[in-house]
C-alpha cells in the first residue's frame, strides 16, 4: 500500500519533463516538422535554468531563460531545416548534439551543486483522501503542465489554429495553394516546441532533481520523442504515456526499496520496456496511425 | 462590348529554359463561361496560377475591373474575388468538409453549415458538411472545392480540367452548376483540352499552343476540327483502324479476386472477374480511386496474395497470385505503370540504365555484369522504333517530356515481346501526338496476337482501341461490354454504380 501511495504521489512530477517535451514536439510534428534535437534542447534548458536559480534569479526567471534558450536553439534548427531545406533528421541530430555540448560547457563549474526546488501546493480536501491523496499535492509547474495539456488538447480539438497546424502537416502544398504561409507556421510550431523542451529541461534540473550533473537529462528527450509517435499524435495518449512512464519508474524504485530481488539494471530499464510495449501495442493499429499520423512529417517543403 | 472583368496584356512567364507563357492576351467578360483550350503542356495551368496569385508573371500586366492587378498570394486573389478549383484538389483528407472550409472562410461553424446547405441546394452541390474528405467520392470532393470557392463570393471562378475526374453523368451536373453560377453573376474560366465540352458550355474560348495564344473564338461557331487545328497546329489524328478480333487462348484471368487493404485510404476489391484472351484489348474504365491502383498492383505483382488465394489471378493458365513481379514477367508479362517517374522509370538515371530495369533478360547483363554496349544498343533501337525525341541514350529520364518518356517506357516493354501486356493510364499527361502513336502501337500489337489490358480514365481512348470494356467502380468490376455495342452513357452508368446486369 505504501508503494502504491508512493507511486501515485510522485507519478505526475516524474512524468512532467516527458510531458512538456512531448507536447512541444507534438505541436511541431503536427505541423510536419520532425525535430530530433529535443534531448539537446532539454539539456541546454536545464543548464540555463540551473545557473539562473543557483545565482538567486528564482524559478520564474529560470523557466523564462530556459524557454528562451530552447526557442533560440530551435530557431537555428528551423533556419537549417526549413529555411535551407536541409534534411530534418540530420539537422535535428546536429542541433541536439550542439545543445548537449553547450549544456556541458555552461554547466562545467556547477557540477554536483544543488539548489532549492519548489514548494508543493495541495488541493484542499482532496489531498487528505487516503491512498490517492498524494496525487493532489504537487508543485506549481505540475499543475501548470496539466493545464497546458488541456489547453493544447483544446487547441487541436476546437480552434482554427489547431486546424491550420494539422492542415500544414497533412498537405503543405494544398495549404500553400489556399494561401497559408507554410514555412512561417512551421517555424512558429518549431519555436513553440523548443520553448516546451526548454521548460522540460528546466523542470528536470531545478525542480524534480535540483542538482546539476552533466548529462542529467539522460535520454528523457528521446523518450519524449517516442511518446509522440507511440501516442499516435494524440494529446491524451501522450499524457497517459508520460504518466505510465513516470509510474513505472517510481514502481521500480519502490520495488527496490521493498527488497525485491531483481538486478537493479533490469529495474532501471523496466520503465523504458513497459512504456514501449504498451504504446507499441496501442500504435500497432495501422488504420489509426494513418488517420492521425502526419502525412508530410519530415518532408522538406519548398513553396 | 461590355468592359471585361479581367484583362491580361502580354503576360509572360518562364521556368528556366521553358517559356510557359509568351505574351498572352486574354479578356474575360462578366457573366460568361470562358474556355482556355490547349494540350497538356501548352501553358494553361501556368496561366491560371498567375491569375490566382500562386506565381507572379515575369512581364505583362493584368487588369481587374479596369484597375491594375498585382497579386502576391492566393489569399490576395481571393480578397479581390478570384477563386480557383484545382485539378488535384487542395483538400485535406483527414479533415471534415466543414473543417476544410473553415480553413478558408471565416465565420462560426453553425453559420457556415447553413451556408454550405444553402449553396448546395441553390447550385446542385449537395454534400454532407460533417463527412471526412477521404470518405467522399471524387465528384463530391470537387463539389466541396467549388463550395469552398463560392463561400468567398467570387466574381471569377477558375476550374482547372474539372471534368477529367468525373464520370459523364456528373459532368452534365457540373455544367448545370456552372450555368447557374453564370446566371447568378459569376464568370467562369474553364480549362480543358476536351473540344466537345467546350463547345457545349463555353461562351468564349482562348486557345493556347506552346505557351502562345493561337486564337480567340466563339467555340459554338467552330466545329471540333477547327478548334483542334488551332490547339495542336494540324488536324486531329484519326483513331487507329481496327480489324475484328480473333481471340486465341486465355492469357489473363481473374477469378473472384478479393483484396482487403489495411490502408484506410485504399479501396478494397470485391470478387473481381475478368478473362483476357490473346489478340484482344480489354479496357478497364472508371475514375481513379475506385480500386484502379490496387488492381494494377495486384496484377503487376507489387501486391502478392497469400498462397491460398493464388488461384484468383491466373496468367498464361498458371496461378500467379502469390508470385512477385519478376516471376510474373518471366512468364511473358510486361507492365507500364501509371506513374512514369518513380515506377516506370528512375528519373535521375539515363535511358540506357532505365532500359536495364526490365530488359535485362535480353542479354543486357552478362555474368552478373552490366553489358553497357548491349544496353545502349537496345536503347537506341527503342528510341528509333518508338519515335522518342531525346538527345540520346545518355539523356536522363527526367529530362524527357511526359509524352516522350511514356513512348520510351511503352517501347521498352513492347521490345520484351510480351504475351500479356498491361498498361495503366497509358496516355495520362501525354500530348495528343504521342498518345496517338501509343494507341496505334497497341492496336498493331493486338493484331499480332498479344493480349492487352488497359486501365484508363479516358473513355474515348478505350472506345478507340478496345474490343471489350469493363468498368471498375467502388472496388467492383462490371460485366464485360462489347465496345462496338456500348455507348459512353452505359459506361457512365456503371461508373456511378447504377449499372444494370447485361
Amino acid at each position: 500500500m505504501i508503494a502504491v501511495e508512493f507511486v501515485l504521489a510522485g507519478m505526475l512530477a516524474a512524468a512532467t519533463p516527458f510531458l512538456l517535451a512531448a507536447l512541444g514536439e507534438l505541436v511541431g510534428e503536427r505541423a510536419g516538422v520532425l525535430n530530433l534535437g529535443v534531448e539537446g534542447v532539454m539539456a541546454l534548458g536545464a543548464a540555463i535554468a540551473f545557473i539562473i536559480v543557483y545565482h538567486g534569479g528564482g524559478h520564474v526567471a529560470a523557466f523564462a531563460g530556459a524557454g528562451l534558450a530552447g526557442v533560440l536553439l530551435s530557431l537555428l534548427f528551423a533556419f537549417v531545416a526549413l529555411g535551407l531545406q536541409a534534411n530534418q533528421v540530420a539537422a535535428g541530430l546536429a542541433i541536439g548534439i550542439l545543445g548537449q555540448g553547450l549544456s556541458a560547457l555552461f554547466g562545467k563549474t556547477y557540477e554536483s551543486l544543488t539548489v532549492k526546488g519548489l514548494a508543493k501546493l495541495a488541493v484542499p480536501g482532496l489531498s487528505d483522501l487516503p491512498v490517492v491523496g498524494g496525487l493532489f499535492v504537487q508543485d506549481s509547474v505540475v499543475w501548470l503542465s496539466l493545464a497546458g495539456t488541456l489547453a493544447i488538447w483544446a487547441v487541436f480539438a476546437f480552434t482554427k489554429t489547431g486546424l491550420v497546424l494539422r492542415a500544414v502537416g497533412e498537405n503543405p502544398k494544398a495549404a500553400h495553394s489556399i494561401g497559408y504561409p507554410v514555412i512561417a507556421i512551421r517555424v512558429a510550431a518549431v519555436a513553440f516546441g523548443g520553448m516546451m523542451s526548454g521548460f522540460a529541461g528546466a523542470y528536470a534540473a531545478t525542480v524534480y532533481t535540483p542538482l546539476w550533473a552533466d548529462g542529467m537529462i539522460a535520454g528523457r528527450g528521446w523518450i519524449a520523442l517516442a511518446l509522440v509517435v507511440f501516442g499516435t499524435w494524440l494529446t491524451a495518449r501522450i499524457f497517459w504515456g508520460a504518466c505510465l512512464f513516470g509510474a513505472v519508474s517510481l514502481a521500480g524504485l519502490a520495488a527496490q526499496a521493498g527488497g525485491v530481488e531483481l538486478p537493479s539494471q533490469l529495474l532501471a530499464s523496466l520503465p523504458y520496456l513497459i512504456t514501449i510495449i504498451v504504446l507499441g501495442i496501442i500504435s500497432s493499429n495501422r488504420r489509426l496511425l494513418k488517420l492521425n499520423g502526419v502525412a508530410s512529417l519530415g518532408d522538406p517543403f519548398k513553396p | 462590348m461590355v468592359a471585361p472583368l479581367l484583362s491580361l496584356r502580354g503576360i509572360s512567364k518562364r521556368y528556366g529554359e521553358v517559356r510557359a507563357n509568351q505574351a498572352v492576351d486574354l479578356d474575360v467578360a462578366p457573366r460568361s463561361i470562358h474556355a482556355i483550350l490547349g494540350e497538356n503542356g501548352a501553358g494553361k495551368s501556368t496561366l491560371m496560377k498567375l491569375i490566382y496569385g500562386v506565381e507572379t508573371p515575369d512581364s505583362g500586366e493584368m487588369l481587374w475591373e479596369g484597375a491594375p492587378l498585382a497579386l502576391a498570394s492566393p489569399s490576395a486573389a481571393r480578397r479581390r474575388g478570384i477563386g480557383m478549383v484545382f485539378q488535384h484538389f487542395s483538400l485535406f483528407e483527414t479533415l471534415t468538409v466543414i473543417e476544410n472550409i473553415r480553413l478558408v472562410v471565416p465565420g462560426r461553424t453553425r453559420t457556415l453549415v447553413t451556408r454550405i446547405r444553402e449553396l448546395g441546394a441553390e447550385f446542385g452541390l449537395e454534400v454532407d458538411p460533417y463527412a471526412h474528405i477521404h470518405q467522399l467520392s471524387v465528384g463530391e470532393r470537387q463539389r466541396v472545392e467549388i463550395i469552398r470557392c463560392l463561400m468567398t463570393d467570387p466574381k471569377l471562378l477558375i476550374l482547372d480540367e474539372p471534368t477529367s475526374v468525373l464520370p459523364p453523368q456528373s459532368v452534365s451536373r457540373l455544367f448545370d452548376t456552372l450555368q447557374r453560377l453564370r446566371d447568378g453573376g459569376v464568370s467562369v474560366l474553364f480549362i480543358s483540352h476536351k473540344l466537345e465540352e467546350i463547345r457545349a458550355i463555353c461562351d468564349h474560348a482562348t486557345i493556347l499552343r506552346a505557351g502562345q495564344v493561337t486564337g480567340h473564338v466563339d467555340p459554338r461557331e467552330h466545329d471540333a476540327h477547327d478548334l483542334a487545328r488551332m490547339m495542336i497546329g494540324r488536324d486531329m489524328p484519326e483513331p487507329p483502324p481496327k480489324a475484328s478480333a480473333k481471340p486465341g487462348e486465355t492469357r489473363l484471368e481473374l477469378i473472384g479476386l478479393t483484396y482487403a487493404p489495411d490502408d484506410p485510404f485504399a479501396m478494397p476489391l470485391k470478387n473481381l472477374a475478368l478473362t483476357l484472351k490473346a489478340g484482344e484489348i480489354l479496357g478497364i474504365a472508371g475514375i481513379s480511386g475506385n480500386g484502379q491502383a490496387e488492381l494494377s498492383e495486384l496484377i503487376s505483382g507489387e501486391i502478392r496474395l497469400p498462397l491460398e488465394q493464388r488461384e484468383q489471378v491466373q496468367m498464361m493458365g498458371e496461378p500467379v497470385g502469390h508470385l512477385g513481379a519478376a516471376d510474373r514477367r518471366n512468364l511473358g508479362f510486361s507492365f507500364v505503370p501509371e506513374d512514369r517517374l518513380g515506377r516506370g522509370a528512375v528519373q535521375g538515371m539515363s535511358l540506357a540504365r532505365n532500359s536495364l530495369l526490365t530488359a535485362h533478360p535480353l542479354g543486357l547483363v552478362r555474368h552478373g555484369l552490366i553489358a553497357m554496349a548491349q544496353a545502349a544498343d537496345f536503347t537506341r533501337r527503342c528510341i528509333a522504333d518508338h519515335d522518342v525525341r531525346t538527345s540520346g541514350v545518355e539523356a536522363e529520364a527526367s529530362g524527357l517530356s511526359g509524352g516522350n518518356l511514356q513512348k520510351f517506357i511503352v517501347g521498352r516493354e513492347m521490345m520484351l515481346a510480351p504475351k500479356l501486356f498491361f498498361l495503366a493510364q497509358p496516355t495520362w499527361g501525354v500530348d495528343i501526338g504521342a498518345a496517338t502513336t501509343i494507341r496505334q502501337k497497341l492496336v498493331a500489337l493486338r493484331n499480332q496476337g498479344v493480349a492487352i489490358l488497359v486501365i484508363s480514365e479516358e473513355i474515348d481512348e478505350l472506345f478507340d482501341i478496345c474490343d471489350r470494356i469493363q468498368v471498375l467502380s467502388q472496388g467492383r468490376l462490371s460485366p464485360s461490354l462489347e465496345a462496338r455495342r456500348t455507348r459512353p452513357e452505359d459506361i457512365g452508368r456503371y461508373m456511378i454504380g447504377a449499372g444494370t446486369p447485361t
